[in-house]
């Protein structure tokens, strides 16, 4: 019997925890002698004051959803990816490939095309340590750790020696043809008539994302595979007995993870830079986790992680635009985050169960 | 290849090994005691950072080292907090650890010293000097020994004697002790230890503890001893390969030693690519060097080359029976 009603265990526990984190955080802005009221005002304006901050919140969004969504495929099946990292840096190399190598007639196709690449990509490598967790019993965290460093140090060899332009000195790949160029949301929203920022990343593939969501919760909670994948993160022996095959579900998951990682790449490297460059990723794979664990794994909930974390982060660019708060001051509110609604949330839990013992036996 | 080269190469590889060995067993102490760390990286670069922060602000280095075991003891006992007393993910605590010592440590430079993340350059009693042996340079003539005694064993920092002693010295905690007996039962069968009257929480408190300790000589190693000062991200990957060393180490100290060492000399490898083409007679990547003690951990961890068994109650809260 669950002591916690669920509606309290799905908004009540992630919502004291993320109070917790937005406490300790304004802790930490006074701390190095900073308004927090007037950094809040100051990233609030930045990031949702004008379509131009929209245009990053949402672009950074984009990037989010989909490690968001990675992560928490993977942790439907009891299994902890943190190699959303390597994974969308492989799925770069894919989307660079699909886009580099044939001479697509119209963006449409070429999207298609890079998506199709960077899930695969990304899915092959989520693929390695998998089987090795499947087969041979490897820690699927350690094995997805040392998969981010290897990747980065084969991204770093093919940008190097086999993708670089001659004559460039740049460890990166020749920029995409025009044909393939995504439209961004002041291409889209201008057909039906609304200004927004022709200066900012965000792009179709915020809507890709949204869809990708949407699947995600049909295919977690609307199909028998869905079941499965629950049921195994569930109890693993409850699982086997019922027939499931730990081998496959572990498989298929963390390749719909990793693909989901993977296709983080149509955004940032498609939509936005428009080739591939080293470091693309820029830790959106770590940040996933975070989501993930905000989002309680629910696709919705991960939508709205991904969009609060979108703010942050271009609200924190802001911050280190006009203000002495360096950046690195998202990555502390982003620890915070995660250690309050994934690691102490039974700090949160435990007094509620309480209280609601309490609330329960009055009635009685 | 000389003789000279041999001894430079090997010197760089104890420096650049000292730190993954003070972490690796760091790890040790806490995954034989039932707890996963993978905030070893997160505790190495806070302790670093305080460290070389403390030791610029008193001018002593050692008051440095203290303020860093002290950092990397309180990041500690947040994860003791979490994955002990809360029976929180203590995967999830370790990846929150290592975003936080990489954010704070930069805000708190900036905050501090306004040089963008970094710390003043130390100098002078803010660092760890090199320490020469008795006679190394009186010896240092004698054909063959000389060179080996005078380069390669003497001149390290302190930190280095003291990170190698520590590993005859845990093997003795470990295994000679009655305290290290129920550390390493604690990490197998809980239970067993608290029905024996023993307070699992307290013992694996303290190994927790006697991590962070020796975490925070490793970061402050980095940014006292081996480099003069800190900069952002400096532990750069370390405490992962530590981890990955671990692994490779099946849990046991000497073996802790051979791994670290190994993987030192990669490091060392990295930087003296010459001497691999010397060597062998083909130009290596820089990037595959790099990438090798990755690839090593997927190897052993796939059970190719022996079977590397963690602690059997490693990784899960401990919950009392009523």
């Amino acid at each position: 019997m669950d002591v916690v009603p669920k509606w309290a265990e799905v908004i009540l526990v992630p919502l004291i925890s993320l109070i917790l984190a937005a406490i300790l955080s304004a802790l930490v802005i006074l701390a190095i002698g900073e308004d927090p009221v007037a950094a809040v005002n100051l990233m609030i304006t930045g990031a949702l004051g004008s379509t131009y901050g929209w245009g990053y919140t949402l672009y950074y969004a984009t990037n989010f959803l989909f490690t968001g969504l990675a992560v928490s495929v993977a942790f439907h099946a009891g299994l902890f990816n943190i190699g959303g990292e390597g994974q969308a840096m492989l799925g770069g190399l894919g989307v660079a490939l699909a886009c580099l190598l044939v001479p697509w007639p119209h963006w449409t196709i070429a999207l298609l095309a890079a998506t199709l690449a960077a899930a695969l990509f990304g899915a092959a490598w989520a693929a390695i340590p998998a089987y090795l967790q499947a087969r041979r019993g490897s820690h699927i965290v350690i094995t997805t750790i040392m998969f981010n460093f290897i990747a980065a140090a084969v991204l770093n060899y093919v940008l190097v020696n086999l993708m670089r332009p001659a004559g460039s000195m740049d460890p990166a790949t020749a920029r995409f043809p025009e044909a393939v160029h995504l439209p961004t949301l002041h291409d889209i929203l201008g057909v039906v008539g609304i200004e927004f920022s022709k200066s900012a990343p965000a792009n179709v593939t915020f809507l890709i994302a949204i869809l990708a969501c949407v699947l995600v919760w049909l295919l977690l909670w609307r199909t028998w595979l869905g079941y499965e994948i629950r049921s195994y993160g569930k109890s693993e022996s409850a699982a086997k007995y019922a027939g499931i095959s730990p081998f496959a579900i572990t498989m298929i998951a963390m390749l719909i993870s990793g693909g989901l990682a993977g296709m983080m790449a149509i955004n940032n490297v498609m939509g936005e830079a428009e080739r591939l460059v080293l470091n693309a990723v820029e830790g959106a794979g770590f940040i996933g986790i975070a989501v993930a664990l905000m989002g309680r794994n629910h696709p919705f909930g991960v939508f709205l992680a991904a969009i609060l974390f979108g703010f942050l982060y271009q609200g924190g660019a802001e911050l280190a635009l006009w203000t002495s708060i360096p950046r690195e001051l998202i990555v502390v509110i982003q620890a915070l985050i995660i250690l309050f609604t994934g690691a102490l949330d039974n700090m949160v839990r435990m007094p509620l169960e309480r209280l609601f013992l309490m609330i329960r036996r009055g009635n009685a | 290849m000389d003789f000279l080269t041999v001894i430079q190469l090997l010197d760089s590889t104890v420096r650049l090994a000292t730190p993954l060995l003070l972490a690796c067993l760091a790890g040790l102490f806490s995954e034989r005691a039932g707890i996963f760390d993978i905030g070893l990286e997160g505790k190495m670069l806070a302790a670093a950072f305080f460290s070389a922060a403390v030791a610029a602000l008193t001018g002593s280095v050692w008051v440095g080292l203290l303020a860093g075991i002290g950092a990397s003891v309180a990041l500690s006992l947040l994860h003791g907090l979490a994955s002990i007393t809360f029976r929180g993910n203590q995967l999830i605590s370790g990846v929150a650890i290592n975003f936080l010592a990489a954010g704070l440590t930069v805000l708190i430079a900036q905050d501090w010293f306004s040089q963008g993340g970094r710390t003043p350059s130390l100098m002078g009693g803010a660092r760890f000097e090199p320490i020469t042996l008795p006679f190394a340079d009186a010896l240092a003539d004698v054909p063959f020994l000389g060179p080996v005694y005078a380069e390669l064993i003497s001149g390290h920092s302190i930190l280095v004697y003291l990170a190698f002693l520590t590993v005859p010295v845990t093997w003795w905690v470990l295994f000679r002790t009655r305290f290290g007996l129920r550390l390493r039962a604690v990490g197998e069968n809980p239970a067993a230890v608290d029905t024996a009257g023993v307070s699992v929480i307290g013992l694996r408190y303290a190994a927790v503890v006697i991590c962070g300790v020796l975490c925070g000589i490793a970061g402050a190693y980095l940014s006292t001893a081996l480099q003069a000062g800190f900069v952002k991200d400096m532990s750069a990957g370390r405490g992962f390969i530590a981890l990955a060393a671990l692994i490779f180490a099946k849990w046991r100290p000497w073996h802790a030693l051979y791994a670290t060492l190994l993987f030192g000399l990669f490091g060392a490898l990295e930087t003296r690519q010459d001497v691999i083409t010397a060597v062998i007679g083909i130009k290596v990547q820089g990037q595959v060097l790099g990438a090798l003690p990755y690839v090593m951990t997927v190897i052993i961890l796939a059970g190719f080359v022996g079977k590397a068994i963690p602690p059997r109650a490693g990784g899960q809260p401990y919950v009392k029976e009523r």
